[in-house]
């Protein structure tokens, strides 16, 4: 059983999740998942970690309430407890001094680029973060972000802050601020990052993107989590879920996505960030 | 006396749930002996002094003194007898392919057909269960060593019941939310009652055997991490990985491997869909790729999700399948049709992504290959298409190289297997390993001898530790 520490909305229909669970918090590095089960009947369910304690013991994911299984994890209240918590799952993210990165990241996405953004930081590249959504309303994190960050934009589609528009907006957005990536990593739905890798392909800019299939056991044993990345099959949650986002098959992986989505309670694509 | 036993050459058939009626449910297929039945069986056996079954057994039970139990009535001294070696009775009771190790042996087999062994071990084992309170052996003194165990498997299980009967601190770090391994995740409740594997657990764990659930050993700590705080390990992580084929299409959506379809019914409960929260589709038309023991099993899971018409697609012939003769039979009671000498080419899809059908060609066997068995050669312009909705990839499994890829030093084979000497122990010196991660998928009994064997040598190991 691991106690939930804190479980609030952050912004509308994404909520933040922390939960005491020493062992992953001792272990998680930027680029990890977790898999959880919010009851004994509920799904597996993956999500991105988005920030940890290791003195206190508490990992924090940020997730959006989509299905049965996160409609129960948005319930959950202090001292709760879930009988589910495995991981670090996923190899992490590769950080190196890589000169110049542009961390982007839109929904949950927003919460799990800040600890890949953070360890940039430390390794001693020059960030740049560039967060999108759907309006204002639906922003988080943004002070956490700025900290770890050497610049920092906004891209609104409603355009209430930062730039309007959506991610297509990128190019122009480095090429005013003078900064040509040396690599770029994305976190967030996966429609946001596939429309990234496309705009970044012509460009020749390196795009890393944190793959988010569907998943069960989150240790190799499924298959489930299968993607085509340069023309060979690879499992999300072992092989990654960090891949060349140039390579993925995106069609393919769009396809596998939805397969559950009759099935899912609420639509998979009804969400906050709008894609 | 002699004239009876001539005469009784026919073994008892053990009742089983009705063909149709079972097609419906989830609940165990075969039914078990009753206590007439039982001892009318056990009293086929000739009591052999020399017994031949003993040997066939992998972990040498005591056959012939545990069947004069039976006949005797005292099941409690037959139980007793079959737990000095084997601690999981009920489970190979009922996996176990006893037709090809103990009761191909039987001498009573000669004339008619073997005792029915397997059977015989599940009534004492199901009998036991029946009982207020189970017997439990005398432990050792406690010896101050500690041992972890990595995986909460039929081997995981072993070696935990071993070393606490010896006296030893033992410490399971199991990856799933369950325990059982397989036996949870993959063989389904109609052939292996998960009520049955959680009281073999909480046995292990009334010996005093602790478990960590939803610990991936590699991945939440390292093993030379997980070293410093015991005093030996053994590694009974299975053969976990599933195996696609390698042919168009098989990303389509409705293509699974074995393990995720059995996962999704077995360890998440998908049949129970919506009362449990994991879906699972019920397709129409289902195609099981493969000819073991979990093709069977997915088949047979399928036909009891609604499916109009299963189909077993295997590229040998029938006595080539490796399945159990008693498996294959089931399924062929439930409705599966086995297409045979039949390859899969390739998986065709809609527009949407979602799997159609598949493309296959017809074979013949040919010369024998390096397993003796005939290799099948596809015969040229025999292509044909078969419609399907679903499709479970079910060719066989390796190792998860998770914790050889993070433990230096430990030495792995073919394959992905971690490489052992006779007794078990890898390349590192207080590690041991067996099962399926060390010979590749195998069976329940098999990973348990070897397991016994590897407990047996970290006991020696831990005793003359200074
Ligand atoms: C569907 C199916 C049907 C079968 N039918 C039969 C049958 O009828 N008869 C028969 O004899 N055999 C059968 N088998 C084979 C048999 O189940 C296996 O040979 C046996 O379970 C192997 O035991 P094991 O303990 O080595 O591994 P497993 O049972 O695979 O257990 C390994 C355990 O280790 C855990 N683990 C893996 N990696 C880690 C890690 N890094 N950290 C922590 N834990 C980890 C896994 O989650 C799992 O619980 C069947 C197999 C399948 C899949
Ligand atoms: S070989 Fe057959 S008859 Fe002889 S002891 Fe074993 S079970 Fe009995
Ligand atoms: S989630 Fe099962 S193999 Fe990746």
């Amino acid at each position: 059983m691991y106690k939930v520490i804190e479980r609030k909305m952050i912004v509308p229909n994404l909520h933040e999740l922390t939960i005491e669970a020493p062992a992953v918090a001792a272990s998680v590095q930027a680029g990890n998942f977790v898999v959880l089960r919010p009851d004994d009947r509920g799904e597996r369910t993956p999500l991105s970690v988005a920030d940890w304690d290791r003195e206190a013991g508490t990992v924090t994911s940020i997730f959006m309430q989509v299905g049965a299984s996160t409609a129960k994890l948005a319930q959950l209240q202090p001292g709760d407890t879930i009988p589910t918590f495995s991981g670090p799952l996923g190899r992490e993210t590769v950080i190196d001094n890589f000169g110049t990165v542009l961390c982007v990241g839109g929904c949950y996405g927003i919460g799990s680029i800040y600890p890949v953004a953070r360890a940039l930081k430390r390794a001693g590249n020059r960030v740049c973060t560039l967060v999108e959504a759907r309006s204002s309303y639906l922003l988080y994190w943004q002070d956490r972000l700025r900290q770890v960050s050497d610049s920092y934009f906004n891209i609104t589609r409603d355009g209430t802050v930062g730039v309007k528009g959506h991610v297509s907006a990128l190019p122009d957005i480095m090429q005013e601020a003078g900064l040509k990536p040396d690599r770029v990593i994305v976190n967030g739905c996966t429609f946001m990052m596939m429309r990234v890798s496309e705009i970044t392909r012509p460009l020749g800019w390196k795009t890393v993107v944190n793959m988010n299939p569907i998943m069960i056991d989150g240790t190799g044993m499924c298959g489930v989590c299968r993607l085509s990345v340069a023309g060979e099959t690879k499992f999300a949650c072992v092989d990654g879920p960090d891949f060349d986002g140039h390579e993925v098959d995106w069609r393919e992986f769009l396809a596998r996505r939805k397969s559950y989505l009759p099935e899912e309670v609420a639509p998979l694509r009804k969400s906050g960030c709008g894609h | 006396m002699a004239e009876k036993k001539r005469r009784d050459t026919v073994r008892r058939s053990m009742p089983k749930q009705d063909d149709f009626e079972r097609r419906k449910n989830f609940a165990e297929v075969a039914l078990g002996y009753t206590e007439e039945l039982a001892r009318g069986e056990a009293a086929r056996c000739l009591n052999c002094k020399k017994a031949p079954c003993v040997s066939g057994c992998p972990v040498n039970i005591d056959i012939p003194f545990f069947v004069k139990a039976i006949v005797d009535g005292d099941f409690a001294a037959g139980v007793r007898q079959i737990k000095k070696t084997n601690a999981l009775p009920a489970i190979c009771g009922r996996v176990c392919p006893q037709e090809e190790q103990c009761e191909i042996k039987c001498v009573v087999g000669r004339r008619g057909s073997p005792v029915a062994i397997g059977r015989l071990e599940r009534y004492l084992a199901d009998w036991e269960a029946t009982q207020a309170k189970i017997e439990k052996p005398r432990l050792a003194r406690k010896t101050g060593r500690k041992v972890v165990i990595v995986g909460a498997g039929p081997a995981g299980i072993t070696v935990a019941n071993d070393l606490c009967l010896l006296g030893h601190d033992v410490t399971i770090y199991e990856a799933l939310h369950e325990p059982g391994g397989v036996l949870t995740y993959g063989i389904p409740e109609f052939r292996l009652p998960k009520a049955i594997v959680n009281r073999e657990v909480k046995y292990i764990e009334s010996l005093g055997a602790k478990l960590v659930l939803d610990f991936v050993v590699g991945k939440t700590r390292t093993v030379d991490n997980l070293l410093e705080e015991f005093d030996a390990m053994f590694i009974a992580t299975g053969a976990g990985l599933p195996w696609f084929l390698g042919i168009p299409g098989e990303n389509l959506n409705g293509v699974y491997s074995a393990n995720e379809y059995l996962t999704r019914v077995n360890l998440m409960k998908g049949f129970l869909f919506p009362d449990f929260d994991t879906p699972i589709k019920r397709p129409a038309n289902v195609i099981v790729i493969g000819g073991g023991n979990v093709a069977m099993d997915s088949a047979r899971t399928a036909v009891r999700l609604g499916a109009d018409e299963v189909h077993i697609v295997y590229r040998r012939g029938r006595e080539e399948l490796p399945a159990r003769e008693e498996e294959v039979e089931n399924a062929e009671e439930e409705g599966v049709i086995f297409d045979l000498l039949t390859l899969p080419v390739k998986l065709v899809g809609n527009e949407q992504g979602w799997v159609s059908g598949m493309e296959c060609l017809k074979m013949e066997l040919g010369e024998p290959d390096d397993s003796g068995r005939r290799r099948p050669v596809p015969i040229e312009g025999s292509e044909f298409h078969m419609p399907a909705d679903a499709v479970v990839v079910s060719i066989g499994n390796s190792p998860n190289p998770l914790i050889a890829a993070t433990t230096p030093g430990l030495d792995i084979g073919r394959k992905d297997n971690i490489s052992t000497d006779d007794n078990g122990r890898t390349s590192r010196h207080n590690i041991w390993a067996a099962g399926d991660v060390v010979t590749g998928a195998a069976t329940v009994i098999s990973a348990m001898g070897a397991a016994r064997t590897a407990a047996q040598a970290m006991h020696e190991y831990l005793t003359n530790l200074t």
